[in-house]
Formats: structure tokens, sequence, C-alpha cells
């Protein structure tokens, strides 16, 4: 009876991350129509609804009437277990995410493995859809995509170790709790370099431009995702900016200080803004990575494939590689405010 | 000297930044889109829209049947036939527009002697049956006694220029 009693409380928790989670995928559509519309000196979706703000279940409503078309001679079993496969990893990373303090579905202590880890199964669900749909687009784009979420994972990765070297702990509210203090205490300063790199191969993980040559829709259609329509399709929509949604957190977490005001522990300022909860400041502080996500969207154009390549492998790691060194002897020398 | 101020924008990411600038000021100003069903753009006196024939104030048909507007159509949109009227004078007896060969150019208007062939500032409108593409003399009629109005005001605030 105890048993069942902790499983309904553990599903009750899921479902309070996942559903806002989703809500929030559904209105970060809306949200990046709205804004490279407005860039573009467009308004963006203004029809279905208030300031077309029933634009996204519009949108979900026909996607789900749409019929799932399977390509002759595909893979049946891998063709439809491959959306999920990229949504599974996106969603079950929200587990170890501290959304406050104490705010957390599991206080695992490998916390940021686990995420690498989950965040590195993704490739898969791209790879087996590019390959089941038996098309030279789909093929073309999962290779693509692979190579490069392959490539970006180490530049990634060794940022990450500079948080761990600076936190000295895997635990997500351990590397949260070791930035406690105002802005200028948060990992963001001491590892400038490593933030940058992380940010850039973020957004290359998740497939966003300037870096979606996985799609490249204009040299080969979709990619990856070119002979899925209807439900099928819409999960690989929502894989996607549910990843968007964790790399920000991500960066909030390992960069910005997750739950912490930029005041805290200042002597006026710091009482007053901690008044507002936590997971306002993480909200807010996500919201702002996303816009970033959407603003470069609007503004680059896509890198060609060899340069993606060049700048992960020759300039993004052996910046964070240079950068680890300089790290070290900073903590060395228990340097600044973050490492005394 | 260049070369390592080169390689310091690449590297340190200066363009890109100008760039996010570019679009970052681009997203507070003001937008430009007509929402077309409630606003519309500005209309000219001189749009070339539907074609109209006009009539006298006093209920006379314009046309002369002169057919210089048959002459001039580049599309050879327009069919005239004409004979003579019970008083003697010269009338059409069919007047009649392909709207899918016209190409609106404004050319019938403005050879006109009389005034008569113009062309209004409608331009939402459609077809729903094979033939309504033709305009007959009876149909233009309609359409210059509906727009009468604009139409003489129109022609008055350009006659400077003709």
């Amino acid at each position: 009876m105890a048993e069942l009693i902790e499983l309904v409380w553990i599903l009750t928790k899921i479902g309070v991350i996942l559903g806002p989670l989703i809500l929030s995928v559904a209105y970060l559509t809306y949200a990046e129509r709205k804004i490279i519309g407005w860039i573009q000196n467009r308004n963006g979706p203004n029809r279905v609804g208030p300031l077309g703000l029933l634009q996204p279940f519009a949108d979900v409503f026909k996607l789900m009437f749409k019929e799932v078309v399977l390509p002759a001679n595909a893979n049946r079993f891998l063709f439809l277990i491959a959306p999920l496969l990229s949504l599974m990893p996106a969603l079950a990373a929200w587990a170890v995410i501290p959304f406050g303090a104490g705010l957390v579905l599991t206080d695992i202590n490998a916390g940021l493995l686990y995420v690498l880890a989950m965040t590195s199964l993704g490739v898969y669900g791209v790879i087996l859809a590019g390959w089941a749909a038996n098309s030279k687009y789909s093929m073309l784009g999962a290779m693509r995509s692979a190579a490069q979420i392959v490539s970006y994972e180490i530049a990634m990765g060794f940022a990450l170790v500079g948080v761990l070297m600076a936190a000295g702990t895997m635990n997500m509210s351990g590397i949260v709790q070791s930035q406690a203090g105002p802005i200028w205490n948060w990992f963001w300063l001491p590892l400038l370099p490593l933030f940058v790199v992380y940010w850039i191969s973020g957004v290359a993980e998740t497939n966003r431009a300037p870096f979606d040559v996985a799609e490249g829709e204009s040299e080969i259609v979709a990619g990856f995702h070119v002979e899925y329509s209807g439900v099928a399709f819409a999960v690989f929509f929502l894989a996607e900016y549910a990843n968007m949604i964790l790399i920000s957190g991500l960066a909030v977490i390992l960069f910005m200080g997750g739950w912490y005001s930029p005041f805290h522990g200042l002597p006026v300022l710091g009482p007053v803004f901690d008044l507002v909860p936590g997971l306002v400041w993480f909200v807010i502080k996500v919201a702002g990575f996303l816009y970033l996500y959407l603003w470069f969207r609007a503004t680059f154009p896509r890198y060609r494939y060899d340069q993606i390549m060049r700048l992960g492998w020759k300039v993004l790691i052996p910046v964070t590689v240079v950068w680890l060194v300089v790290l070290a002897l900073m903590i060395l020398a228990g340097f600044g405010p973050w490492f005394d | 000297m260049t070369a390592i101020r080169d390689f310091l924008r690449t590297f340190l990411l200066w363009e890109l930044l100008l760039g996010l600038k570019l679009t970052g000021r681009n997203l507070f100003r003001r937008k430009v889109t007509i929402q077309y069903p409630e606003e519309k753009a500005p209309q000219s006196p001189r749009f070339r829209g539907l074609h109209a024939l006009r009539r006298y104030p006093n209920g006379e048909e314009r046309c002369i049947a002169c057919k210089l507007c048959e002459a001039v159509c580049p599309a050879l949109a327009i069919t005239i036939e004409s004979e003579e009227r019970e008083d003697g004078q010269r009338r059409t007896t069919r007047y009649d527009i392909d709207l899918f060969k016209c190409i609106y150019c404004g050319f019938c208007e403005e050879s006109c002697p009389v005034d008569s062939i113009v062309e209004t500032r409608i331009h939402e409108y459609h077809m729903e049956n094979r033939g309504e593409n033709i305009m007959t003399k009876d149909r233009l009629l309609a359409v210059g006694d509906q727009y009468e109005k604009q139409l003489a005001a129109d022609r008055a605030a350009d006659a400077r220029y003709r």
C-alpha cells in the first residue's frame, strides 16, 4: 500500500513537471513565430483567438487530424518508434533539473552525467528516423545530424568539465548552491569562454539555426523528418522544442545561478528580491535563453556543413581545453570571489 | 596588423554581435503589415480596376462607338458592334470586355474621346460561373451608374494632368 501511494505521488510529480513543459513547448512555437515576425517587421500570427494566442492549439489539432503516411519499403517499427526515441530522452532529462531550492524530482549525485547521457540518446531518434524512412533526403539529414551532434557533444562535454571543476560536484542542486550570491558570483563570469562554447554547442546540439543543416529545407527538403506527417511529425517537433528548453534550463543551472536572484546576498536588494520565489527567477532566466534561440534564428544564415565541422573541432574544442588549464590555475590560486 | 584585427573580429564574434544588434533594433520598429480585410492600402484616383461605361448627367450614354478603345487594346479584350439609332446617332449594340484577356493597362480609358470607358477602383471581384468574365454593355453601364459619383470625382482630381 505504501509503495502504491509512493508510485502515485511520483506520477503526480512527473505530471506536474511535464504538463507545464508541454504547454510551454506549445507557447514557445507561438513565441518563435511572433518574435521572428516582429524582427522582420511583421505581426506574426494574430488570427486564432485574441492576439493569436490559440494558434498553437490550432496547429496541434491540425497535425492530430492528419494521416500518418508510411512510405513504401519503410521499416514500419523503427519508423514509428523513432519520434518516441527522440522525445523520451528530452523529457526524461527533466527528472534531475532543480526548479528551485529542493524543487527537483530526483536529487541524484551524478545528475550532470545523467543529463549528458540523456541528451546524447536523442541522436538515435534522428538516425533511426532518417534510416527507417527509406528516403535519400532523410538519410542525408540523419548523417549530417549525427555527425554534428557527436562533434559538438565533445565541446559541450569539455565546457561542462569546467563547471564540474568550479563547482566540485555533479549534483545539479549542488552546482547551483555553489554559485550562491549576486550575479557576478555566478559561473558565467569566470567560465565566460566555456559559457559561450556551451551555448554555441547547445544551439548546435538541438539542430537549431544557424546549425540546422540536418533540416536544411533549401537543400535536403527537411532532412531527417521529410517523410513524417501528422502526429509522428508533431512528436519530432515537440522533441526539438523540449530539447531547446532543456538546453536553456541547463545553461541557467550551470552558468547563470539557477534559482538565485541577481542580487542574492547583497545588503538591501538581496532580501527584497529574494521575496520572489526561486522558481520565478529560474523561469525568467530560461525564457531569456529561449529568446536568444529565436533571436539567433532570425539573425544568422545557415552555416555550410564543412564550416560547422571546422568550428566544432578546430575552434570550440581548443578554446575549451585552453580555458580548462586557465581555470585549473585560477582554482589553484584561489582566485576572486569564486574559488576562495 | 589587419590579419590580427580580422582574426579577433571573427574569434570574438564581433560581426555576429553587430548582426544581432541590427535584428534587435528591428524587433521594436513599427510593423508594416496591413491587416487586409480590416485595413486597406491607400488608392490613387488613377487606380485601374474593373471597367465601367459612364453616362452624361442627362442619362444619355457617352459611348459613340468610335472603336478607338477596341483598336488600342493591346490584349484584344474589347469587342464592339455598332449601328445607327432611330434618331440617327451612332451607338454600340454590343460592348464586351473579356476580363480574362484584359491586362488593365488603361489604354482604353486614355484613348476614349468622350470619357466613356473608364476603369474604376473596384479590385475585389470574382466570378463564379463560366461566361461571367465577359463584361457586357449592360453590366458595364450598371457599374458606371453605381459608381458615377466617385468616377466623376476621380476624373476631376486628375483633370489638371490630362
